[in-house]
């Protein structure tokens, strides 16, 4: 055949870039040499410019250069007049788009953008918001273009509508875009504020703005992120923006109980979230007067805690024939609480009870039970489709949850155990997860009994929570669950008398630790090996019987001796 | 290139630039015959004033064309020309003229011509004066004049319509295609222009959105998962059944046996999928008929849905300019390695060894012997020389419409329409709706493309629904309400071709060296062609590869250059344009 096209072999052709790398190679560190040296020298003229700008077209990423030319720039603004930076600004706004070409998500690109759209004498942002545009039109998960549009967004003062519409059409057009999403958690509440009903019994001005959306168009939202789940129910940033949509409000910042005991002089002090003991505000007013206490966490481990105690000074509250009242301010938030020991009572408290608060309905709560229902609902429906999807399960719980956690228990249990089958690698997280629910319907129970016992054996509990909840629990029964340790936290229950965690893996007790009434501890069948694992008993003044049977401990030597004089006041000990 | 002399000696003489013939570029030395004065025959885009002219050409000289199949006998052949469109919601008197028109189609073009000489001669004094053409026509022809007159009174506010006289005076911006498709994605097509690198000559555009006529309505059908998520129509179960059902589909699962030998139709019934997704995914996603075998069917859903994602939110893509622009890409590739082309010119005869059943020359229309070892000839010209039956036919309708037929946000939708059969034709319909971006039509309009098997002739089986889903004239029937939403028809054409996907003429006498290739089919994609014109390179060259990747211009050695790159070459480079890279076809986006 003839008149057959002659092309260079792939020898030649690997030769030839081979050459020209090479050469490309030696333009580029001798441009950088030459303007590492200016820069040494002071130099800001418009060949650095030049130089700078040759640079940072093929490479962006150089964090110098772009501080250069951020000096040059600025040495020009002090020598040039407003039109003519203008002029030399918008000039580098196009030189940063094909910079941004090059490499779109470049650190050192955008934040040049930012600077340069800043000092701009007459910035055209409308230009702006339509590069962001296209930008996220190629890759709507840029978020280095996400957050240069914000800051567009912010100064040219983009009306909240506005952008609610472009997060539509990001959401229409992929909605597995968490960034999307979110922005929307962001307008709506400022959009579509809820227009919010003092409740009776506020004892206390308002807490922080709320972030919640009004009921209407919470009900559209609802059903848009539902086209969202059904379509494809494995994306999880459509689940999660749900999980915001059934978000209530941030607790209210209280007391939540305040308790006082006669004989230990001490009062706790229960609040809704931890606090720190050194800065918190607190003022203790006994029968009118201000005392000077020192306030402290419950462990020395926390700075923060959501029990803080005092010791009144000796003396003042001792005669049980007197009776005091007493008030806690928590000066920093305006709210207070009173308790009164009336004569007789070696102890008392007032509190609002988990049940009183809805503490457990989950972070999920909507004002009206009828929509969780509904909700439920359509989440079961796609539950029957995809028995399977872990989303799907995991928010059926916690839609159970807010509605009426105890009659939904045994189904939400059932859940559970799918849910460890179907997602293996979290198995771990849903065990916790389980008993921290388990822990709640546990306090609900003990609160609707009206008992100071607490009680929850034999249901594989790996971890506790919402020991603050059990700041007046005399009687706690653990056993046979799969503790490995009773945390810090545990020191919360200042008025413990009884413990019994037989049958766990417990080898460390760090919660065990400066509780005054505590006086007898069964600790039968767990890890304990070592004296050391014991030390933190030796801080509860009255205990008086230790059982530990079944512990490696009891195998050493001189253990009986040793425990007798780690711990002098325990009078009956089994080993 | 009306060359006087041509090399008397090429390898292979081809007659006709259609999509088949378009591949064969391995440098061979090739002769392009058109008898045209446009590249790719059937395959050609005409601005509108071509049109025009090609219609004359079909009707004036129809001796010469009679014969030729993409154009069947005139009967067949109905142009509905005239500013109808801006006359169709007017009263009686224009009605009548407008049936008058169709009378007869000569007497239609020639009037057609005098409003188009008219609008000519306007169209010089229309500068001077500030009223626009429309108003000038009015002189143009009496029997108008009323009606516009009428009009204006009428629509005062109105915004002004689109008018015959512009469609002409702006002619230019329309490429109309004498044949409807779409690229699929992922089809063989787009992998060909993109493994020979032809794609870098051409832009293509995603169709934006799929539609079906569904129960005498028009929906969106959500194929994607932007789609299904934003559907409107689709409760949320139904969402997630359809998504469960892509989603299993595209995963090629072993078919259940039991369906072997059941329809898809049935198949579908028995995921328990509403009547509605049904409906999406038989007619407008697999686009098959009810008795198409189930596994037909989910090949097809398969590939539907392989080709979504890769450039938008569609499967298919439509070529900037029309699809005319392929052949000639093709062309233009064949050219730089040395393909000569041959305008208005056409082979009289072949000269054959009898005894060697081959084909050693053939002699063009100027008496040249020209001698070759190959010959490739479409069929068409073979059926003029007496040597093929005729075929199936399709009928076609295009249509230049004011607005869109599902309006939506953005003006700029490319859309697909399916229409199932029996819903208001006897064969299903395929319906392409092109928007002014894909630069086939003036800003403005759109370029409508009705396509389907041929039961009767083009207008008896597509103006039923053509007057069902636009304004026409017949749309003008007494007692009858018309949505005003619906678009108004500036402008049709209904004719009938052959249908290529008939089985080739091989071995019907023929040399063993001469190669027919058939004219474009019906089917909505390229796969048939493609295909065919593979199987005809591997029997001219059974031992070279089918379109291999053309060289980059600077990798080509010329005659007596050296091999290091000119300095011209390297300033290019520096000027820090992004080379392109290979696999990538030129998509243009729109931005709303």
């Amino acid at each position: 055949m003839h008149g057959r096209v002659k092309v260079k072999t792939t020898a030649q052709q690997e030769e030839e870039k081979r050459k020209e790398r090479e050469k490309k190679l030696k333009i580029y560190v001798a441009a950088r040499d030459a303007c590492f040296s200016k820069r040494k020298e002071g130099v800001c003229d418009d060949e650095a410019l030049q130089l700078t700008q040759q640079l940072l077209s093929s490479n962006p990423d150089f964090a110098t250069l772009w501080n250069y030319r951020r000096e040059i720039l600025m040495h020009l603004e002090t020598v040039k007049d407003p039109d003519e930076m203008q002029k030399i600004y918008e000039a580098e706004l196009s030189f940063l788009e094909a910079c941004l070409k090059v490499n779109p998500k470049s650190y050192g690109s955008w934040h040049h953008r930012g600077w340069v759209s800043a000092r701009l004498p007459r910035p055209d942002w409308a230009r702006e918001l339509s590069l962001c545009d296209r930008c996220l039109s190629l890759d709507d998960r840029n978020f280095h273009c996400w957050d240069y549009r914000r800051m567009v967004v912010k100064v040219s003062g983009v009306p909240v509508d506005q952008e609610l519409e472009f997060s539509d059409r990001l959401i229409g057009s992929n909605f597995s875009n968490y960034s999307s999403w979110h922005y929307r958690s962001t307008l709506l509440p400022v959009l579509h504020p809820q227009t919010r009903q003092e409740p009776p019994h506020a004892s206390s001005p308002r807490g922080p703005q709320s972030h919640r959306v009004c009921e209407e168009q919470l009900l559209k939202e609802y059903e848009l992120v539902q086209n969202a789940f059904f379509t494809d129910p494995n994306d999880q940033s459509a689940w999660f923006y749900y999980r915001w949509l059934l978000g209530r409000a941030e607790r209210e910042e209280t007391i939540s109980c305040v308790y006082v005991s006669r004989e230990d002089e001490r009062v706790a002090v229960a609040f809704s979230r931890p606090i720190n003991a050194r800065c918190v505000g607190l003022l203790l007013v006994l029968d009118g007067q201000p005392l000077r206490v020192e306030w402290r966490s419950v462990h020395p481990r926390f700075r923060h805690s959501p029990v803080l105690i005092c010791d009144l000074p000796p003396g003042t509250i001792n005669d049980v024939t007197n009776e005091h009242n007493l008030t806690v301010h928590w000066t920093g938030n305006h709210t207070h609480r009173d308790c009164a020991l009336y004569t007789g009572r070696v102890e008392s408290w007032c509190r609002d009870t988990a049940t009183d608060q809805e503490l457990f309905r989950s972070e999920l709560s909507v004002e009206k039970t009828s929509v969780l229902q509904s909700e439920l609902q359509s989440v079961k429906q796609l539950q029957e489709l995809e028995p399977l999807n872990k989303w799907c399960l995991l928010t059926i719980i916690l839609l159970m949850r807010a509605l009426d956690p105890l009659g939904y228990e045994k189904e939400t249990l059932a859940h559970f155990q799918t849910l460890k089958e179907v997602d293996s690698m979290r198995s771990e997280y849903y065990s916790d997860l389980c008993c921290k629910f388990m822990i709640e319907n546990t306090i609900l129970k003990m609160e609707y009994a009206e008992v100071r016992v607490f009680s929850i054996t034999d249901r594989n509990l790996t971890s506790l929570c919402h020991l603050d909840q059990l700041l007046l629990v005399t009687h706690i029964n653990l056993s046979s669950n799969r503790l490995q340790r009773l945390p810090p936290q545990f020191a919360m229950l200042q008025c413990l008398e009884v413990l019994e965690a037989d049958n766990n893996f417990l080898e460390n007790l760090e919660g065990v630790y400066h509780l005054p009434r505590l006086q007898e501890v069964s600790l039968k069948n767990n890890k304990i090996s070592t004296l050391t694992d014991l030390q933190p008993l030796a801080s509860c003044p009255e205990l008086k019987r230790l059982d530990l049977r079944g512990n490696p401990v009891t195998q050493a030597a001189s253990v009986e001796s040793d425990l007798a004089e780690l711990l002098p006041s325990v009078t009956d000990l089994l080993l | 290139m009306a060359a006087e002399d041509l090399p008397s000696e090429f390898d292979v003489v081809i007659l006709g630039t259609g999509t088949v013939h378009l591949s064969f570029l391995s440098g061979d030395n090739f002769l392009f015959h058109l008898r045209r004065s446009y590249y790719a025959a059937n395959w050609a885009s005409f601005t509108f004033n071509a049109l025009l002219t090609w219609i004359q050409e079909q009707q004036v000289s129809s001796c010469l064309w009679a014969s030729t199949p993409q154009v069947s006998p005139q009967s067949h052949l109905c142009v509905l020309i005239g500013g109808a469109s801006a006359r169709a919601r007017q009263g009686l008197a224009e009605e009548e003229s407008a049936e008058a028109e169709e009378e007869s189609a000569e007497a239609e073009e020639e009037s057609a011509e005098a409003e188009e000489e008219s609008a000519e001669a306007e169209e010089e004094s229309a500068e001077a004066e500030e009223e626009s053409a429309e108003a000038e026509e009015e002189s143009a022809e009496a029997e108008e004049e009323s009606a516009e007159a009428e009009e204006k009174s009428a629509e005062a506010e109105e915004e002004k319509k689109i008018n015959y006289a512009q469609l002409v005076k702006e002619g230019r911006r329309f490429n109309i295609d004498l044949v409807s498709k779409l690229l699929f994605s992922r089809g063989s097509l787009v992998d060909l222009l993109i493994r020979s690198n032809v794609s870098r000559y051409t832009e293509f555009k995603n169709v934006t959105r799929i539609l079906t006529y569904h129960h005498g309505n028009l929906q969106q059908v959500p194929c994607s998962r932007a789609d299904v998520f934003a559907s409107r129509q689709l409760s949320v179960v139904e969402k997630r059944k359809l998504m469960r059902f892509l989603t299993s589909c595209i995963e090629e699962t072993e078919m259940d046996q039991a369906y072997s030998n059941q329809p898809y139709s049935k198949y579908l019934q028995d995921q328990q999928l509403g009547e509605n997704l049904q409906h999406f995914l038989l007619h407008s996603i697999a686009m098959v008929t009810e008795d198409t075998p189930t596994e037909a069917g989910l090949a097809s859903t398969r590939h539907f849905l392989r080709s979504l994602g890769r450039y938008g939110n569609s499967p298919f893509l439509f070529p900037v300019y029309g699809l005319g622009e392929i052949p000639q890409c093709f062309c233009r590739m064949s050219a730089v390695f040395g393909g000569i082309y041959c305008l208005r010119h056409s082979v009289c005869c072949l000269i054959v060894d009898r005894d060697a059943n081959r084909c050693k020359a053939v002699i063009d229309s100027r008496g040249q012997r020209i001698s070759c070892s190959h010959f490739v000839v479409e069929d068409g010209y073979l059926e003029a020389l007496g040597c093929l039956f005729v075929c199936r036919l399709l009928s076609r309708a295009i249509l230049i419409t004011d607005s869109s037929v599902l309006p939506s946000d953005s003006e700029q939708q490319v859309s697909m329409v399916t229409i199932p059969p029996g819903e208001v034709c006897q064969s299903a319909v395929k319906m392409v709706e092109l928007c002014s971006s894909t630069m086939t039509c003036m800003p403005g309009t759109y370029l409508v493309h009705l396509t389907c098997q041929s039961v009767g002739s083009a207008f008896e089986d597509l103006s039923q629904l053509v007057t069902k889903m636009f304004q026409t004239p017949e749309s003008q029937e007494p007692g009858t309400t018309i949505d005003p939403r619906r678009p108004t028809v500036l402008w049709s054409l209904y004719f009938n071709m052959a249908d290529g996907s008939v089985p080739g003429v091989e071995g019907q006498g023929l040399p063993s060296n001469v190669h027919v290739c058939s004219g474009p089919e019906g089917s909505l994609d390229h796969e048939h062609s493609i295909k065919q014109a593979e199987l005809i390179f591997q029997r001219i060259l059974p031992d070279e590869e089918f379109c291999p990747p053309a060289p980059n211009p600077e990798d080509i050695i010329y005659d007596g250059e050296s091999p290091t790159p000119s300095a011209e070459e390297d300033s290019v480079k520096e000027a820090g344009q992004q080379e392109e890279s290979g696999g990538d076809l030129n998509i243009r986006y729109t931005t709303v």
